[in-house]
């Protein structure tokens, strides 16, 4: 069986699955009640100075069926005065030893960085994650992500943090910011000992047609959030990718952003997060979905023969490379599978309207598969993507020239193009339709 | 024996026919919507008598606009509400989701629709848009369905509108077949009216067109004339002792149970002849006012017309049949008390009695769906040529009869079709008497 026990930068716990600071981390009664469920850990809701909330706070994208597919928060830190969240941190390292309870702290000067971390080292904190990332109401008092966009700045306050921490400070990033490893850099030079990403998008989630106010409204008007949930993984992939890759950053990473289940969970893993952190499907759901993460990894690992994290954590990280580097001889086309086709032509009109004109209806009365146009195909998948059946277009190789090719190599080799004769899109063997038969076309 | 009391109070009868197909609450409305997948050249499309643009509609439902998802079926469909309660879905539209293929449940497509349609309805929204008068009438024989989506779309094409109606009520067989479980006549009637508000066409009722007089004064008065006139009665068979008491033909049954559910006559012991969905209808109907009912038709249970689930609803609510039987003679003093049958045998194609195996039943109240006649009587009046089944002759396109004055469309037509059919004839009429119109001026 799967060993799930993790370690980040030498906070240890008997399973990768955190819970991210917020709402589910307000107090000690939730965070007993989730480590009696089966999470591994918990990031205390972020502490520091006092704070007002509004109400409403939250607003949702739903998309088709699907509730809450994004998440959208105009909270602060948390409103629980300190001496209340010290008293539960020390009751739940009593029950929980084995636990990972990690203080988030949000502080202004560098005395008061000392003082709260010595609090919460005192109350039995197994590690400090700094909040650089709280994307609205923070940063306009300079704290949050107006420190997380300064990487000067967040590299002092780091530094201020490691100058008294006797655990592991781990630093929260914005993602709020044009290249992520920019702040991650200054985390690593102010001495962190890992990082952790993302925190919520700069978001406005929808806006009500009858009253012109965003969601959430407070009082009739509204504010910029923060996005979270599903929506937001795939921009936390890219970034904790890009801190993986990066030499000089070059530290632990906790992944956070869009994890719902043991799959996203271990996407995360995959790209270098050692472990991982989940706030939205613990709001949504409850803290019992942590049986499904837990299970479906240990599951996962058995399949693959990985007998500890280390095994996997990370393993993506090469299989990520700059664009120029990627093969130009590979060539893929789209291959129907007529037994399973229902027949609904979204492939059809897909590529019809929305790439190349490489699918064709049939002639024969009554038969709805459509067909693919080899020559014209440039295997961009979109067909595939829309088919709402599992496994009915497949991308099947047809690599004819097996070397192995790239741009870097065109510009090497002094091959870069000078005329437009490529076998794909526009080239030699593609035919785009006249303009006018546009007018031609049945409906 | 059959589950049901008869009903005393409408409370009763209600509880006996409840809706099949009930209103979906905004919820139901949202998730089945989100299921459709916009399907390019849709094939539930393509299965619609009336071509309305399913996907679209419920889109515009699941974006909950409501109003633009009416605006869509109404474009096609006069009777949008009324159908998504009354077509046979299974073998039209739904029938034709992609989402059988992949043996999921296809879309609910009758039951959005009329989500839709009952809001627009209900909030007497205006979403019709009428052309100028064109100074030009027309007159309509019969308000079924034919007849009011033909009125209905030469209003909006400008033509001031005359439909003149046999009976008190509007609709057709929608109102006096439909099977009550299937929409209750409110529903009908609401639609009509919805209708008429918005389109302003005339229905001047009792007022059965029967005389050569009549059909004069409307050729003079009228530029032209939509014979939306349906089918006649119950077909008598010559089967001895049809002319008994409680032996009654099946629209007839119908027609005042639908008028008057509390006081229409039935055994307790009911025997229906025939195998098509008029047959089921009244099999069900009869099996929901408390009687025990045996369904007898002639050939096999395989050939039978109807559809296979009007079968099963007829089966679900009790109802016995006995295929390949022949009822040969009704027997009885005054009323029915008896049936004599024999079994039957098809050799190719050819149906014949088996002998020796004549058999009697029980019955003290027989209703024959044995099929309607035709109009031939009306149509020899009015100098139309029909053809030998009685279905009137016209211009597949345009709608138009021998005489150019005069176009058909609905049951007259097609012999006998659905209420959806009726609806596209009767539109498509309505565009083949502007275009003539149209010709005759320049
Ligand atoms: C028992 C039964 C159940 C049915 N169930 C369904 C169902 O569930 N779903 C479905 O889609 N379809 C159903 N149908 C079929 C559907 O009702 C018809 O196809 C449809 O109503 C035909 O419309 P129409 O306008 O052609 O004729 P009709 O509905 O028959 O309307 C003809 C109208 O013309 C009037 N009329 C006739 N002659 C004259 C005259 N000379 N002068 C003045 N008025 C005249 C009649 O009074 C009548 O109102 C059912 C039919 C029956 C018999
Ligand atoms: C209501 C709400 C409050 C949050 N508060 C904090 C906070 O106090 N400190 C913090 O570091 N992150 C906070 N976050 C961000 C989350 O920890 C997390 O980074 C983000 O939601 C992305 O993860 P998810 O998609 O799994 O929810 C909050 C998120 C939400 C939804
Ligand atoms: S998208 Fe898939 S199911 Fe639909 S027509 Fe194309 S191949 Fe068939
Ligand atoms: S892969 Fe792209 S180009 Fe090829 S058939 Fe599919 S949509 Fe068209
Ligand atoms: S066939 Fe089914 S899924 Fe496709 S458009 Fe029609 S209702 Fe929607």
């Amino acid at each position: 069986m799967a060993d799930l026990r993790a370690n980040l930068a030498g906070i240890t716990s008997p399973n990768p699955f955190w819970l991210a600071s917020a709402p589910p981390t307000n107090s000690g009664y939730q965070i007993m009640k989730a480590f009696d469920a089966g999470w591994g850990g918990a990031v205390w809701k972020t502490m520091g100075v006092p704070v007002v909330n509004v109400s409403s706070r939250y607003g949702a994208v739903n998309y088709r069926d699907t509730k809450m597919m994004g998440f959208n928060n105009i909270e602060l830190i948390t409103d629980r005065p300190l001496s209340d969240n010290l008293r539960e941190i020390e009751e739940v390292k009593k029950y929980f030893p084995d636990h990972a309870v990690i203080a988030s702290l949000m502080v202004q000067t560098r005395e008061e960085w000392h003082q709260i971390i010595k609090d919460v080292e005192n109350a039995g904190a197994d590690g400090i994650e700094l909040n650089f990332g709280c994307p609205h109401g923070m940063c306009e008092r300079g704290m949050g992500s107006a420190v997380g966009q300064e990487p000067n700045v967040l590299q002092t306050i780091t530094t201020w943090a490691k100058e008294v921490a006797k655990v592991p400070v781990i630093v929260k990033l914005t993602p709020n910011i044009t290249d992520i490893t920019e702040p991650a850099r200054a985390a690593a030079a102010g001495g962190a000992d890992a990082i952790s990403l993302i925190n919520t998008v700069q978001s406005i989630v929808n806006v009500d047609l009858d009253t012109f106010a965003p969601n959430p409204s407070v009082d009739g008007k509204s504010t910029h959030g923060g996005y979270c949930g599903p929506a937001v993984k795939p921009i936390a992939l890219n970034m904790i990718k890009s801190c993986a890759q990066d030499r000089d950053v070059n530290i632990p990473i906790s992944g956070i952003g869009g994890i719902e289940t043991w799959r996203d969970a271990t996407e995360h893993m995959l790209l270098g997060a050692s472990n991982v952190q989940v706030c939205t499907a613990a709001m949504h759901y409850g803290f019992g979905i942590v049986r499904e993460m837990k299970a479906g990894l240990e599951d996962y690992m058995d399949s693959k023969g990985f007998e500890k994290l280390d095994d996997l954590i990370g393993k993506s990280v090469p299989k990520v490379e700059p664009w120029e580097h990627l093969n130009l001889n590979y060539k893929i086309i789209a291959e129907i599978d007529s037994s399973k086709c229902i027949g609904c032509q979204l492939c059809y009109i897909a590529c019809e309207d929305g790439a190349h004109q490489a699918i064709e209806l049939s002639e024969v009365d009554g038969e709805r598969t459509p067909h693919i146009i080899e020559e014209n195909c440039v295997g961009c998948n979109l067909c595939s993507l829309v088919c709402p059946v599992e496994e009915c277009i497949t991308m099947v190789d047809v690599t004819k020239n097996k070397t192995h090719e790239s741009w870097s190599d065109y510009i090497n080799n002094g091959k870069a193009p000078t005329t437009f004769d490529d076998d794909r899109a526009g080239g030699k063997h593609h035919w785009v339709p006249e303009p006018k038969d546009a007018l031609k076309k049945r409906k | 024996m059959s589950d049901f009391k008869k009903p005393k109070t409408t409370a009763e009868y209600e509880a006996n026919f409840p809706q099949l197909k009930p209103l979906m609450d905004a919820n139901m409305a949202y998730y089945e919507s989100s299921r459709c997948l916009f399907c390019y050249d849709a094939p539930c499309v393509k299965a619609c008598p009336t071509s309305i643009d399913i996907p679209l509609f419920i889109k515009q439902i699941h974006t909950e606009n409501l109003t633009g998802a009416a605006k869509t079926i109404y474009s096609a469909n006069f009777f949008g509400h009324t159908c998504g309660k009354v077509c046979p879905t299974e073998v039209l539209c739904e029938g034709a989701c992609v989402y059988n293929e992949q043996d999921v449940k296809p879309i609910e497509i009758g039951r959005l629709q009329s989500h839709a349609t009952s809001d627009t309805i209900r909030k007497d929204k205006s979403i019709f848009k009428k052309a100028d008068a064109n100074g030009k009438s027309v007159a309509v024989v019969g308000a079924g369905p034919a007849g009011i989506a033909c009125a209905s779309e030469l209003a909006t094409l400008g033509y001031k509108v005359d439909i003149y109606e046999a009976k008190a009520q509007p609709s057709g067989l929608a109102i006096h077949g439909t099977a009550p479980y299937k929409i209750t006549n409110q529903d009908v009637i609401d639609e009509v009216k919805y209708l008429q508000k918005q389109l302003g066409f005339k229905i001047i009722y009792n007022k059965n067109i029967d005389t050569r007089r009549e059909l004069n004064t409307l050729e003079s008065k009228y530029d032209a004339i939509f014979l939306g006139i349906g089918l006649g009665d119950t077909r008598s068979t010559g089967t001895p002792g049809e002319e008994l008491e409680n032996c009654i033909g099946a629209t007839e049954f119908i027609e005042q149970l639908k008028l008057d559910p509390l006081s229409v006559t039935i055994g307790k012991k009911v025997v229906v002849i025939g195998g098509g969905n008029t047959a089921m209808d009244a099999a069900s109907e009869s099996a929901r006012l408390g009687a025990d009912v045996t369904l007898i038709y002639r050939r096999s249970k395989e050939s039978k017309g109807a559809y296979e689930f009007e079968y099963d609803l007829a089966k679900s609510v009790g109802v016995k049949a006995l295929f390949s039987t022949n009822v040969t003679e009704i027997i009885g003093d005054q009323k029915v008390v008896q049936l004599k049958c024999v079994k039957t045998q098809s050799t190719d194609g050819k149906l014949k009695n088996i002998d020796g195996s004549e058999f009697t039943i029980e019955c003290d109240f027989l209703i024959r769906a044995t099929g309607q006649v035709k109009q031939k009587d009306f149509l020899d009046l009015a100098g139309l040529e029909y053809d030998k089944r009685g279905k009137v002759k016209v211009d597949s396109d345009s709608g138009q009869c021998s005489n150019p004055q005069y176009f058909a469309g609905g049951d007259a037509v097609n012999g006998g079709a659905e209420v959806v059919n009726a609806c596209a004839e009767g539109k498509s009429a309505a565009q083949g008497i502007h275009s003539y119109l149209l010709g005759k001026q320049s």
